[in-house]
């Protein structure tokens, strides 16, 4: 202002301050960017702080209380005895369960998540690589709940799997899966089976993405010299892409992973009356009123994802994300 | 010399890929025949005729429209408060480095990687500790928790790409922060946030697992769904609720899509 009124014959060098309290706020964030900075950064921090670190604390402490087995009120008193419960024999099965599964799932995401994400990332130029793109995405995005759907329709008893393997007289096939002890039952929809191929399904995006990421940073090159030096295409394979591509694999099985342990919609939809973790956390908080068992149910997917998380930044799968 | 880049995949690569692909597009395709087909029992293949009435019956369904608004008014007010902790977020992140930087991006992320189930179980006990009956805003809560992450994850990778030397190019013309902020800052991310909150107002509306446990007697449209896949009444009209959502979301992601294609292919990644 001062500057501007002295030389009022020549344009100022400095322009004015725009005043009034915008101006003032302005200026204070100019010269204390660090003001700025915590004032950006509390609301995100105070909301994602109180609301979910929180919860997430109050319910970990919950595992360390106990319910009265007589009363069934929660006994508020520091104990282990929780987690005594949680290593009975049926605790530990559906745990051992549930880990089997969502290994099972990652292992058959990655095969076939692997030749969608190689022809993405190695062939598809232009219009096609867009329809990959998108060919993923929308799988990826679209209902959940209205997948499970669609393969109750597909695997329902009088559905279009059956109607497709009479059409082809292999209805003896499905009858012979069917009838195995574990992965069989009355139809797929309530089988171990159905659960399996609904998991693979509904996750395989998210393997697929990660994979083509790191697929996409091999230099065709690479495959090149390795066939012009003689190897064949499987030796290529096992000795070029696959190692390169691990880290992205690795990637995509923390979500396939993590995504499995926590679920407890798809087991309860398609398949046997066997629980799954997350059943049997649903259960435990809801109809028995167990919150401090739910409670150490949910710690153990976090264990289980904290060493995998471990593991796989070992394995340098972060910079494929 | 055979080092061209336009050389054909092998037979069995292709075929592989295609049948990927369609394993992921011929179960959604099917809810569309569903929707027309007379049957009203069983899900019985081939429909044994087709027909457009379970249209008129779905919308004469009070039950189904209380739970779309329900749904909508949920997914724009949290897609809102997202919006606005995302942007805050992103912004502190990328512009500067300060001690507890990976901190603040493991906090945002930590609601979207661990699974639902935590997330939901863990607000519901809050709630339970707190004296907080369900209500709107408590699914609110919830939902703007896990839909920070896909706001973040697009307004960082457009931070990214936005050069600081605009910003002081800006203030060394004259325009204070506010000015900058309204006329530099926000015409270069814009579109990056519309794109993120649409992505977040996709995921609160289809969001089911955080949703049970916050929500109580209301009925979201997943919420409504998941009970007639458990207990169904109508099968005929869950086929039609069923297309309609997968028409509802299928739009907004194509958009984020266009709005966020030259350069950042990041609109999804981390859903």
């Amino acid at each position: 202002m001062t500057i501007a009124a002295l030389n009022s014959n020549s344009p100022p060098a400095i322009l004015p301050g725009s005043g009034g309290l915008r101006g003032a706020l302005s200026d204070l964030f100019w010269r204390r960017p660090k003001l700025l900075l915590l004032l950006m950064l509390l609301p995100p921090v105070l909301w994602l702080g109180i609301v979910y670190i929180g919860s997430l604390f109050a319910l970990l402490l919950q595992s360390f209380f106990s319910i009265d087995e007589f009363s069934g009120l929660i006994n508020r008193e520091f104990t282990l005895k929780t987690y005594g419960d949680l290593l009975q024999a049926a605790n530990l099965d559906i745990i051992l369960r549930t880990v089997t599964m969502a290994a099972l799932v990652t292992l058959a995401s990655a095969v076939i998540a692997f030749p969608i994400a190689y022809y993405a990332a190695r062939y598809a130029r232009g219009r096609w690589k867009a329809l990959f793109y998108l060919g993923v995405m929308l799988p990826l995005w679209s209902s959940y709940l209205v997948k499970i759907y669609a393969w109750k329709l597909i695997l329902a008893k009088e559905g279009i799997l059956t109607w497709l393997l009479a059409k082809l007289n292999l209805l003896w096939l499905l009858d012979a899966w069917l009838s195995l002890p574990i992965v069989g039952g009355n139809s797929l929809s309530v089988s171990f089976t159905g659960t399996f191929i609904v998991f693979v399904y509904v996750w395989l995006p998210f393997m697929i993405l990660p994979v083509q990421a790191a697929l996409e940073r091999v230099p065709g090159n690479l495959v090149e010299a390795s066939s012009d030096l003689g190897a064949s295409p499987g030796q290529t394979f096992r000795n070029v892409l696959f190692p390169l591509a691990l880290p992205g694999i690795v990637a995509g099985s923390i979500f396939t992973f993590s995504l499995t342990l926590g679920d407890y919609i798809i087991p309860q939809i398609i398949g046997t009356s066997r629980l799954f973790i997350g059943q049997a956390v649903y259960s435990q908080q809801g109809t028995a009123g167990n919150i401090p068992l739910a409670a150490a149910f949910t710690v153990v997917p976090i264990v289980i994802m904290g060493f995998y998380l471990w593991g796989a930044k070992r394995m340098g799968a972060f910079d494929a994300l | 010399m055979r080092s061209d880049r336009g050389q054909s995949a092998p037979l069995g690569l292709k075929i592989a890929a295609a049948c990927g692909l369609l394993f992921l597009h011929l179960p959604i395709l099917l809810i569309f025949v569903y929707a027309f087909t007379t049957e009203e029992k069983s899900f019985v293949w081939p429909p044994p005729g087709l027909t457009t009435q379970w249209f008129a019956v779905t919308w004469n369904r009070p039950d189904v429209w209380q739970a779309l608004s329900l749904s909508i008014r949920v997914a724009a007010i949290s897609t809102a408060i997202a919006l606005v902790l995302g942007t805050l977020c992103a912004a502190a992140v990328s512009r500067t480095r300060f001690f507890g930087r990976e901190t603040i991006s493991l906090l945002v992320i930590l609601p979207i990687a661990l699974p639902g189930i935590i997330t939901g179980i863990a607000l519901r006990s809050a709630f339970a500790l707190a004296d907080i009956p369900f209500s709107f805003w408590t699914i609110v809560l919830g939902h703007a928790t896990f839909c920070v992450v896909v706001v973040y994850n697009n307004a960082v990778a457009r931070f990214r790409r936005t050069s600081g030397s605009m910003i002081e190019a800006s203030m060394d013309l004259g325009a204070d922060g506010f000015q900058t902020f309204r006329h530099v800052v926000l015409p270069n991310i814009a579109t990056a946030l519309l794109a993120g909150g649409m992505l977040a107002f996709a995921l609160s509306f289809d969001e089911v697992i955080v949703t049970t446990f916050t929500a109580g007697q209301q009925q979201t449209v997943p919420i409504w769904m998941l009970e007639e896949l458990i207990r169904p009444r109508q099968r005929p009209v869950t086929n039609v609720v069923a297309m309609v959502v997968v028409l509802v979301t299928l739009l907004p992601i194509l958009l984020a899509y266009y709005l966020t294609r030259d350069g950042d292919q990041i609109a999804g990644s981390g859903k």
